[in-house]
């Protein structure tokens, strides 16, 4: 077994979709959020969203680690990657988005020392390689990638290494979607769950949408099958008037997730009061920051950063795209001014962004129209 | 960024640190296996995150999901062999 080519077979693909059709509630319109921007991207590299039923929809989510980071943030970042004597460490993502004054990239070409790394834990060896430098990493992403932050720390600290440190913008995902079913602009019937942030914090956190919002809930894996799958149990549980936790990606995704990465999330990071959002503003206790203990290894401790709240760009519509309210194509910049060369928002610029998946995959496709609330 | 890449464990580089070598499509790399429950083992499938096997991908419950879509692969050819064999067929 592979894990991949069993899960995009076309035949199997035309089967569901014949299921999916028959099992649409007569005469209803069905808008389901998929959450995560990973999802978003398969879907439209595989064309998934056209196999889909009349009436049936897929909303794009705020799951895109890279859209969600606001004007700010990167502000931050720039000003980090200027200071004297650091080599500042990125994902490749982070590098075009553009700040108030400039990205990563622009800093780069005013002279500083920005290097894109795969894992923090090449951060952490080009500090130990490099002890007369300082290395920051920008530590960006939801639950899947925070471990991976929290394991390096764990070992920056192990091995006494002192000229490291961690920019942590880490965020949770229960919160943001806590924000969206309040907002009384979008009608959302189901959620299709991040496969990858469910296989560290597991399907319990969302049962409060089945509970309290009477929303079902299906956790999905990442292939063209996964994604249909789900959406027809999502339909399922639509139509026999359910609202339930359920889990497609068994194969990855447990109850009670991974014990061991959430552990290291709670010895290194601990909830911000606040953590402010692209598009969706400020949200109480939805950002991680690096706990005391660990303030030797704390950017924000170490240096001065900005801190200062930014708007977006006038023209960018990012932020309703990343509630769902508006569809890339529908932006008045898609494509002409922001294109993923020249990106004015971050939704542009991410592989998982809506903007630039869309962009990539679908943009010479028939257009179809959002559902109204 | 949140995408996580099956991957199998083809060399265990050092137990103590917990670090393997994972062919990643066709890429090798070394992975950090700190967030699996014991020990990696040779031959088996991980899905990998920013360098870490983020978790074991379990075979049985991947072969069940798979038997799922197949089964209704199957009614769904049977049912339009059905069709095709209808008398009301072109």
């Amino acid at each position: 077994m592979r894990y991949l080519d069993e899960f995009r077979s076309g035949e199997l693909a035309r089967a569901l979709t014949a299921e999916l059709a028959e099992a649409m509630p007569a005469g209803r319109e069905l808008a389901l959020m998929e959450v995560c921007g990973g999802h978003t991207h398969a879907i439209y590299k595989h064309g998934i969203d056209e196999l889909l039923p009349p009436g049936l929809e897929l909303v794009h989510g705020p799951g895109c680690p890279v859209c969600v980071i606001p004007v700010g943030r990167v502000d931050d970042a720039v000003s980090l990657a200027l200071e004297p004597n650091v080599v500042f460490t990125t994902f490749g993502d982070m590098l075009r988005v553009p700040g108030s004054k400039g990205s990563l990239l622009d800093a780069r070409s005013r002279g500083a020392d920005v290097r894109m790394v795969y894992s923090p834990l090449d951060a952490l060896e080009l500090a130990r390689a490099n002890p007369e430098r300082e290395v920051v990493f920008f530590a960006i992403g939801f639950e899947t990638t925070a471990p991976s932050t929290a394991i390096t720390l764990l070992q920056a600290r192990a091995k006494g290494v002192s000229n490291f440190s961690v920019f942590c913008n880490h965020v949770t995902i229960t919160p943001p979607l806590k924000a969206i079913l309040d907002a009384p602009e979008l009608r959302l019937d189901g959620l299709i769950a991040p496969g990858h942030v469910s296989a560290v914090i597991g399907s319990r956190p969302y049962d409060f949408i089945a509970a309290d919002y009477g929303r079902p809930v299906v956790v999905a894996g990442f292939e063209p099958l996964d994604i249909l799958q789900s959406v027809l149990m999502l339909v399922r549980q639509l139509a026999a008037g359910r609202a339930e936790v359920e889990n497609q990606y068994t194969r990855v995704v447990r109850r009670d997730g991974n014990p061991r990465a959430l552990e290291a999330i709670e010895q290194t990071m601990e909830l911000r009061d606040s953590f402010e959002w692209r598009g969706l503003g400020s949200i109480p206790k939805s950002g991680l920051r690096l706990r005391t203990e660990f303030a030797d290894w704390d950017a924000e401790r170490r240096y001065e950063v900005p801190g200062i709240s930014v708007p977006d760009h006038k023209a960018c519509q990012c932020g309703q795209v990343l509630r769902g309210l508006v569809k890339p194509w529908e932006c008045k910049v898609f494509g002409t001014a922001c294109t993923p060369e020249r990106p004015i928002g971050t939704c542009m610029v991410s592989s998982e962004g809506a903007c630039a998946a869309y962009y990539h995959y679908g943009r010479n496709r028939p257009k179809r129209g959002k559902i109204q609330a | 960024m949140c995408l996580g890449i099956p991957a199998q464990i083809v060399e265990i580089v050092d137990p103590e640190a917990k670090t393997a070598k994972a062919e990643i499509g066709g890429v090798r790399r070394i992975v950090s296996c700190a967030l699996l429950e014991g020990e990696a083992q040779l031959g088996e499938w991980v899905l990998v995150h920013v360098g870490f096997a983020l978790d074991r991908i379990d075979e049985e419950q991947a072969a069940e999901t798979l038997q799922l879509l197949s089964d209704m692969g199957e009614a769904y050819e049977r049912e339009l062999a059905s069709i095709r064999a209808s008398e009301g067929a072109a």
